[in-house]
């Protein structure tokens, strides 16, 4: 085949930012387990996790001048790796943005992306890290501190994401653009105004909560939030996408979408096939740290005076 | 000489304290070829060893430009060279659509850089090391901090480096077997 990807296209821009983003985070995901894997080979009590441990750990030995090193490539790595957050969320708005179809092309998308990948992060996070931290009495290394945290972090990218919703509305009356203000209104009072409703329900209105200090201790009611907040993500993309596409400019390629039942068997097949590698991580791999851990206990530290 | 019987001697600690006193005692009575082993990363250590390795940086750094220069060279080639194709009236060196994957293989190619210079320098994988033939080592990944005298010092001598290694009170010391 002579033929060549077009490089102009956000598409490619995005096979490239969603694979660099998926193999630098196996490689720093692998590189963080490599001192635990050695923890769990030389504990391991079967010849089997002793071998398999073993190799994955590639010799490991806490020498150092191999630590040295190693948190050398460690700190690199997370440098490297943050901006690449932004990029990838960024290149992925640029896949609606860069395209002229109403409600797609819209400047504000690459920040409004980024804000909301992290929201939606975080809202994750928390909704596997609070019941592993009920069902592993994690209690002492998830603490009510880094819960609050994080709830504070959803509530401030929530606003931008919040921001974002706005903007769409204010651009869409501000530019006078017939079929910017035909996308909004279709939005509001649209077949799938339920959708965009129950998206500003989710998440603009449902994060507000976390503004009290009682409901940011509250761990079962972030549980629902950050649940409320996945669900709201969810119907934002389907507000995006289904919207938009079913009165694009042609009236010949208008309809109705609605899932099928297969489209919403792959959506709860991809669901179970991430529950399934995570309960697998949880059961072979150390759920957090073992060598950051260590660092933190008070007897880890070298004592001005030894007596 | 005759190779040496030993890879070295190896001594036991209990807390970093003690490891950290242990490396500058040893320093100080004249040993260079050792190294410390620990179950996590401990600045003060890698300090009294004196390790400064300052080359990880620099193969990131270039890894970096390779990436960016051999990503930016491929869509060049293709939209000028192998593949030209009008878009728009757009020209074929079309540079600002190019930023964003140049951006993103000088990233793969430095992130690929760090982890394999690591391991690289690391010497890893090593299948097979001496001081695995020492029993208690395996809790070097767990809570014991181990100093570890090797045999090519010039200053070493088995029951001299013994006797000096005992001095400072070690939770016990092993002899490595080549």
């Amino acid at each position: 085949m002579g033929m060549w990807p077009q490089f102009r296209s956000p598409l490619i821009w995005d096979v490239f930012a969603i694979s660099t983003y998926a193999s630098v985070s196996a490689m720093f995901w692998y590189v963080g387990l490599i001192p635990d894997l050695a923890t769990l080979r030389d504990r391991s009590p079967s010849r089997a996790g002793r071998v398999v441990y073993g190799m994955l750990a590639m010799g490991w030995r806490g020498s150092a001048k191999h630590w040295h090193r190693y948190e050398t490539a460690y700190l690199l790595l997370a440098g490297l790796a943050a901006p690449l957050v932004v990029s990838v969320h960024t290149v992925v708005s640029f896949d609606f943005a860069v395209g002229v179809v109403p409600g797609w092309h819209a400047t504000i998308f690459p920040p409004y992306f980024v804000a909301g990948a992290i929201f939606s992060g975080f809202a994750m996070v928390m909704t596997l890290a609070i019941p592993l931290r009920i069902m592993f009495g994690l209690e002492d290394f998830v603490t009510m501190r880094h819960l609050e945290n994080m709830a504070r972090v959803m509530l401030a990218t929530g606003l931008v994401v919040a921001y974002g919703y706005m903007t769409e509305t204010f651009m869409a009356w501000y530019s006078a653009n017939p079929y910017e203000s035909y996308m909004i209104m279709n939005r509001f009072g649209g077949p799938y105004s339920i959708a965009y409703w129950s998206l500003i329900l989710c998440n603009v209105l449902t994060p507000q909560l976390l503004w009290f200090r009682r409901v940011r201790a509250n761990v079962p009611l972030l549980f629902v939030i950050s649940i409320v907040v996945n669900i709201g993500m969810w119907l934002e993309r389907y507000v995006i996408v289904v919207t938009s596409l079913h009165r694009d400019f042609l009236p010949s390629s208008w309809g109705m979408y609605s899932g099928t039942v297969w489209d919403w068997a792959t959506f709860l097949g991809t669901i179970g096939l991430f529950v399934s590698l995570l309960f697998l991580f949880i059961r072979f791999l150390p759920m957090i740290s073992i060598f950051e851990m260590r660092t933190l206990v008070p007897e880890a530290e070298v004592r001005e005076d030894p007596s | 000489m005759s190779r040496p019987a030993l890879y070295g001697l190896l001594a036991e600690f209990t807390n970093p304290t003690d490891l950290v006193a242990a490396i500058h005692k040893a320093r100080e009575a004249g040993y260079r070829a050792m190294d410390a082993y620990t179950p996590y990363p401990v600045e003060e250590v890698s300090e009294a060893l004196h390790v400064h390795d300052r080359r990880l940086p620099l193969i990131v750094l270039i890894g970096g430009i390779v990436g960016g220069c051999a990503g930016y060279a491929l869509q060049y080639w293709t939209s000028t060279m192998a593949y030209p194709i009008n878009v728009g009236g757009r020209p074929f060196h079309s540079w600002p659509a190019f930023i964003p994957i140049t951006f993103e293989t000088t990233i793969l190619v430095a992130a690929i850089s760090a982890v394999l210079g690591m391991l690289a320098l690391n010497g890893l994988p090593t299948p097979y090391h001496p001081l695995f033939n020492v029993p208690r080592f395996a809790l070097a990944t767990d809570d014991r901090f181990f100093l570890c005298i090797e045999a090519t010092d010039i200053q070493f001598d088995e029951q001299e480096t013994m006797r000096f290694l005992q001095r400072l009170e070690p939770r016990s010391v092993s002899e490595v077997e080549p």
